[in-house]
């Protein structure tokens, strides 16, 4: 298993420097001008300069070439100044995004906790409740539970998060007052009653998330529980005596885990881009919502950075699912 | 065998239907026998003649539903399995009475251990702790011929052969030393040679251990080497019963001749064709009325159609259902 986990890390490398230059010539390719928003009383040589200051001037392979050291050799470098408080990357030129003139990662590390809070919570709770619903539907297939949860799962699956994020402002912000609609990331949790508008701004775009991946993992642990409980071992394991909580949350569940623990590793990447449109809704001003403004602004660096950054987690996350899944199943030997 | 000896299972009057969207199918109908103590009672019939129905609704096995078990008394230790308590009926499960299925690949557990398997059973009836559990299961494997037993307790299923997993399969159920071991077509899913081994070492476990054995097949050449008697089913009911020697000998029912004629014979002239019994067993979509074997029989007359008949006995220890007397070779004074 170690020596399958190393190869695949080391496989990983060229794909994802394959991955880094197809970003990369994707937004060369693309239209637009990062300077098209500054007024066009500008004079043609301030903007010439401006280009220059930006590194524009420079030849596609050379801006290249400088954005990959500064992202695997510098920006590193900078990390393990923060931890250690040594001073290698003093002086370096950092990733800059052009629409902040700030260094890329230190607006990422600004983000990256609305993103965790709202996203990855609902990505928790809805694993939390997606589970136990897909158990029970399972086990009392087509019973009134199983009905309303294949409703529900339906519902939440096949209507987008904006309508039902919106449906929620509607009804809970507008009509009910209830929630806060607009996240307020500056609020600092210092006391109880601080503690409380957080979670209560939290609940809307938590909810419409969790409902949204809950709709989606319960329908797999749903069959991949059915799958199970008509198998021969499940037979075996009523005949030896076994009680029926052993039998299914034992042997029928230990079996159902392996493809649904698969699924949800596979969708931890998506916590960090962020649910965009939720975020978007919602006014949560993480990663998806960072993502989506540097589109708009034309800023190269951080769409590029933040596109990598993604690509590097779904790998990371494939290799962990397979990992998980060679754990569960014995089966399944890499080495 | 000792005849007179109380019986150590005794089932009457079995009914059981399967509730289906096309209606209710009779599986089994009025079904009795009575297992003496180590005696080796062999159960045979073509697929779909109730035999593994009839068993695992003994031990309320059967999904339900859409199965549910009608009528019918199965005493065992004095008490009727069918009016148990769940928590009482799962401590006779694996305890009083071990069951053995027929394919050895899919009956056990992929992703526990051989070991956990076997000490399952172990820590819930006999209450042993880990150690004591663990050092019984190794005595199981050795007992049923897996060599290297303690060492292969941490193997996986997927590292057994088939033989080698009915043997697990055997001492799973063998684990609480049961006064009545039910084996569903143990064999069915091996090859010859593993299948002769397996019968060698039931005969074998049967002497050291002295269990009634219920052995289910559809294999008359199997029943002819290990029965001590002989229950043969059709369409859900019990149509003959006989000591094994008679039942080779002098066969009651028009459906036992026909099984034995339809065995190739090794010596002698080389028939053209296999013989089969012509047409289908009937759809059970109703409690027979009438004899169900009529339409299939060579010897049906006017009284089969009207009134089903019922067992009778035919010489000693010898019952048969059929309105046609055989060795007369006319019609039955009494059904």
């Amino acid at each position: 298993m170690l020596t399958y986990t190393l190869r695949r890390l080391l496989t990983a490398v060229p794909t994802l420097i394959f991955i880094s230059f197809v970003i990369f010539l994707l937004l060369e390719l693309a239209p637009g001008d990062p300077l098209a928003d500054q007024p066009l009383t500008i004079p043609a040589e301030v903007r010439e300069r401006m280009r220059t200051a930006m590194g524009l001037d420079a030849p596609a392979h050379v801006r290249y070439w400088k954005w990959l050291v500064q992202f695997v050799w510098i920006e590193p470098q900078v990390i393990l100044d923060g931890w250690l408080g040594t001073g290698l990357a003093a002086g370096e030129e950092r990733i800059l995004s052009w629409q902040f003139r700030a260094p890329v990662f230190d607006i990422i590390w600004q983000r990256i906790p609305q993103t965790l809070n709202v996203v990855g919570i609902a990505y928790l709770v809805g694993v939390g409740i997606a589970l136990p619903i897909g158990i029970v539907s399972a086990y009392r297939q087509y019973s009134w539970f199983d009905q309303i949860g294949t409703f529900v799962s339906m519902v939440g699956f096949s209507v987008p998060t904006f309508f039902t994020g919106v449906l929620f402002i509607v009804i809970f912000s507008v009509k009910l007052g209830w929630f806060p609609s607009i996240y307020d990331t500056t609020l600092r949790v210092t006391d109880w009653s601080s503690f409380l508008r957080q979670v209560s701004q939290m609940i809307m775009p938590v909810a419409v998330l969790a409902l949204y991946n809950a709709a989606q993992i319960s329908r797999f642990m749903r069959s991949s529980m059915l799958d199970n409980l008509n198998q021969d071992y499940v037979r075996t394991a009523r005949a030896k005596g076994m009680a029926e909580g052993t039998v299914v949350l034992v042997h029928v569940l230990r079996n159902s885990l392996i493809p649904v623990v698969t699924v949800i590793a596979l969708g931890v990447p998506t916590i960090f881009a962020g649910a965009i449109i939720t975020e978007q809704v919602f006014k949560v001003n993480g990663l998806g919502q960072l993502l989506i403004t540097a589109i708009q602004a034309n800023d190269l660096p951080m769409v590029q950075t933040l596109a990598f950054v993604f690509a590097g987690l779904i790998i990371t996350f494939n290799l962990v699912a397979d990992v998980i899944y060679g754990i569960l199943d014995p089966r399944i030997r890499y080495d | 065998m000792p005849d007179g000896a109380a019986p150590v299972l005794a089932v009457s009057g079995l009914k059981t239907v399967f509730r289906t969207r096309g209606g209710e199918i009779h599986a089994v109908n009025d079904v009795g026998f009575r297992l003496r103590p180590g005696e080796l009672l062999g159960v045979v019939g073509e697929s779909g003649s109730g035999k593994s129905v009839t068993m695992m609704s003994l031990l309320g096995l059967l999904p339900s539903p859409p199965a549910e078990v009608r009528a019918g008394v199965v005493l065992f230790d004095g008490r009727d399995l069918l009016k148990l308590a769940p928590e009482e009926l799962r401590g006779v499960r694996g305890g009083g009475i071990g069951f053995i299925f027929q394919d050895p690949m899919t009956s056990l557990n992929p992703v526990f251990t051989v070991g956990f398997q076997i000490m399952e059973p172990l820590r819930r009836h006999m209450g042993l702790d880990r150690r004591r559990a663990a050092a019984r299961a190794a005595e199981l494997l050795d007992l049923v011929g897996i060599p290297d037993a303690r060492a292969r307790l941490a193997d996986f299923p997927h590292q057994f052969s088939g033989g080698m997993r009915q043997r697990v399969m055997i001492a799973i159920a063998l684990a609480c030393d049961p006064r009545v071991l039910i084996a569903d077509e143990p064999t069915t899913a091996l090859d010859v040679t593993i299948q002769a081994q397996i019968l060698e070492l039931v005969r074998d476990l049967r002497r050291k251990l002295g269990m009634a054995i219920i052995w289910i097949t559809h294999d008359l050449g199997v029943i002819a080497g290990i029965a001590d008697r002989v229950m043969v089913m059709y369409a859900g009911q019990v149509v003959e019963e006989a000591p094994v020697a008679a039942v080779f000998a002098n066969p009651r029912h028009p459906y036992t001749r026909a099984l034995l004629e339809t065995i190739p014979h090794v010596r002698g002239q080389r028939a053209p064709r296999l013989k089969v019994i012509e047409g289908q067993p009937p759809i059970l979509l109703a409690a027979p009325a009438a004899c169900p074997f009529r339409a299939r029989c060579a010897h049906a007359m006017p009284r089969c159609a009207a009134e089903n008949p019922a067992l009778r006995a035919a010489g000693t220890g010898h019952a048969v259902a059929c309105h046609w007397d055989a060795p007369a070779g006319r019609e039955a004074r009494h059904g």
